[in-house]
């Protein structure tokens, strides 16, 4: 009989669960009872509520068990039949959950169900086939694809990628770079995570595609040292690519794994440009673009890991494909990240279009704590925040950038009733000032002048004559900054003036608490 | 543990970093992994090596949350303080284990034993509150959990 494999993740949320631990007691019980186990350490198939889950292979496909504690260990091996579909935790056949069921998973196809390391698991799971398609499209059929699938870049700003790769391909220089922003500092955000830790290789194999689309050598990938996890990972993957003649000299591309330094601010591309050089990560004034004096002044393309890691799929399968998902002009998939204070937490891959009612509500479940939803911040710190009003609007770009908000890199996070939404305004204005690289005084000075008269409002110390200050600090934020640090924190600063106004009624606030 | 300043190993850092595009912080990263911290005289040394101002390299230093002048305490707890964690009452938490350490933000215990700093998100928001010791993810923190965290730590 071959043995029994168990998929156990080692993503670094479920491990922050307990998935070593279950993993290691499912190796001592199995030795305990005799049985052979094979144990895969897998990503995450983005299910957080149910981490750590662990799966089983079955002749008959994947069953999982979820929120396993190393306690339900002995249980799951007690009986006639190991692991059995009776058992009080299964939750069946993982591709049956709604929540994955709904989903359209072409960037994260692969994730949680591969070993992030093994490359001939990637090759079994339609890996490698979007490079294959690449060479065969040449440099220019391989930019029109990327052009033709609508994708638009992951981090936020969305610019079309094929656009962007263009302008590389076409401007003449002996070295050109492919850099990977993997800075994901958004709250609320975790699918390059994810993908770093869950399926390497997809993104190893974007960007050889992207190096061989523009005629570049050699490509960085910045990832935040917040994410440990991440760095081993990828870092491992990458010599496994070198090993297999996948990445290195010979092979035409090279990649290095390089590790930022706690700098939100480095998550803005020329910031991150400025890190990679060996310097303070400031923002640079555009023109010139990355695209054509980059990184060492060569040209760039630098581009969100999720755009990158969609590039694979989008040779592979066309894009005819990829474009027909979405709506307007936001064509794909976007991976939405439900987090904070929410039942169902986790990567939900969806065409764009959803609202974010149905985001919330239906996939996401409400509270965690219960509670109702009063608030959600979508796009990491620079965030509009929304009421439950505004929940009819579409998750596009455009449609949010038409409220004054921004879909970021997808992250939604959800608070509920117990919310103190002029707390939350001045820790944007605090947190840009926090993470502010000094460049723009608007930014520099104006984040912590903010923060000081938000205080104000708090104290309840004339509101109103404070209230026009701050709408006014925010028009010189958002019109006197140079990057998006400076120029969006008046997103979530004024959404929770103008959505939650009772919030900054401090004088009657403060009278009511004393 | 951290490595006491030694200037010949510094070198050695710097030499490994030959032939690097842009080699600054991969070579700031190795010598804080060596020495716990960017001690002063590395800094007129790498600049040296590098072709640098002391002045640019001290601003690299100073510009980035990661980099320390002193060597951060035994363990090291960063308590993420972003959105996803405040939605789940994460800024009650880390008062709690403020409190119990007796510590301010980045503060370190008077025995060297514990330093605990903030982070803007550790990307585990989906198990907020979260956090990480000495570099192991912690999810779904709740008073319990703090309780037994503190514990772990010890003192």
């Amino acid at each position: 009989m071959s043995a029994l494999r168990i998929f156990v993740p080692c993503d670094a949320a479920a491990r922050a669960v307990g998935a070593d631990r279950v993993a290691a007691t499912i190796r001592d019980e199995a030795a305990r009872h005799g049985v052979e186990v094979e144990i895969v350490r897998t990503g995450s198939r983005g299910l957080f509520w149910l981490e750590p889950m662990v799966e089983i292979a079955t002749p008959t496909g994947r069953i999982a068990f979820g929120c396993v504690t190393p306690n339900d260990v002995p249980g799951l091996f007690a009986g006639y039949s190991r692991f059995a579909a009776s058992h009080p935790l299964c939750v069946g056949r993982p591709e049956e959950i709604p929540f994955l069921k709904r989903q359209t998973r072409i960037t994260f196809a692969r994730c949680g169900i591969v070993d992030p390391l093994s490359l001939d698991d990637y090759r079994a799971h339609d890996g490698l086939r979007g490079l294959e398609r690449a060479r065969s499209l040449g440099p220019a059929g391989t930019v029109a694809e990327v052009t033709t699938s609508g994708l638009r870049g992951r981090g936020g700003a969305g610019f079309p990628t094929g656009i962007k790769w263009k302008t590389v391909a076409d401007a003449p220089a002996d070295r050109k770079y492919i850099v990977c922003n993997a800075d994901e500092g958004d709250s609320g955000t975790y699918a390059d995570r994810m993908l770093l830790e869950g399926d390497p290789f997809v993104l190893i194999e974007g960007m050889i595609i992207a190096g061989l689309a523009v005629g570049a050598g050699k490509g960085y990938v910045y990832i935040r040292s917040e994410y440990p996890d991440a760095i081993r990972t990828f870092s491992k993957a990458v010599a496994v690519a070198e090993a297999a003649g996948l990445l290195g000299a010979a092979a035409g591309f090279e990649i290095e794994v390089r590790v930022g330094a706690g700098a939100y601010v480095c998550g803005e591309e020329t910031s991150l440009l400025e890190s990679l050089e060996g310097k303070r990560g400031q923002v640079r004034a555009k023109p010139p673009l990355p695209a054509h004096k980059g990184l060492f002044g060569q040209p760039t393309v630098i581009n969100n890991l999720i755009s990158l890691a969609t590039v694979p799929a989008i040779l592979a399968d066309g894009a005819e494909a990829y474009a027909a998902l979405g709506m307007g002009r936001s064509r794909g998939t976007m991976p939405i990240q439900l987090a904070g204070n929410v039942k169902h937490g986790g990567l939900f891959e969806a065409a764009f279009g959803l609202t974010l009612g149905e985001i919330v509500d239906e996939i996401g479940g409400g509270t965690a704590s219960g509670r109702p939803v009063r608030a959600v911040q979508v796009g990491g710190p620079l965030g509009a925040y929304f009421p439950r009003a505004l929940f009819d609007t579409a998750f596009d770009y455009e449609a949010f950038a038409a409220l004054d908000g921004l879909i970021g890199h997808g992250g939604v996070v959800v608070f509920d009733d117990t919310v103190d939404m002029a707390r939350q305004a001045r820790f944007a204005l605090e947190f840009c000032a926090i993470e502010s690289c000094g460049k723009c005084t608007p930014c520099r000075i104006g984040s912590t002048r903010g923060t000081e008269t938000m205080d104000k409002i708090i104290r309840g110390e004339r509101v109103t004559d404070n209230l026009a200050l701050i709408t006014d600090l925010c028009q010189t934020l958002k019109f006197g900054s140079l990057c998006a640090l400076g120029g969006f924190t008046p997103y979530p600063v004024m959404s929770a003036i103008k959505h939650f106004p009772e919030d900054f009624d401090r004088p009657r606030l403060v009278a009511a608490a004393e | 543990m951290p490595t006491a300043w030694n200037e010949s190993r510094a070198s050695e850092i710097i030499r490994r970093h030959e032939g690097r595009e842009g080699p600054l912080l991969p070579i700031l990263h190795d010598v804080q992994a060596e020495f716990g911290c960017i001690p002063a005289p590395a800094i007129p040394q790498i600049a040296t090596a590098l072709n640098l101002t002391r002045a640019e390299v001290h601003g690299v230093v100073s510009f980035y949350h990661d980099f320390r002048e002193a060597p951060a305490g035994r363990h090291v707890l960063k308590l993420c303080r972003a959105e996803a964690c405040q939605s789940m009452q994460g800024e009650a938490l880390a008062d709690q284990v403020l409190r119990h350490f007796g510590v301010a933000w980045g503060g370190t215990t008077p025995d060297g034993h514990l330093t605990v700093e903030a982070t803007y998100c550790l990307g585990l928001c989906a198990c907020a509150p979260s956090a990480l010791l000495d570099g192991e993810p912690r999810g779904r923190l709740t008073t319990a959990s703090i309780a037994a965290l503190a514990e772990e730590i010890g003192r």
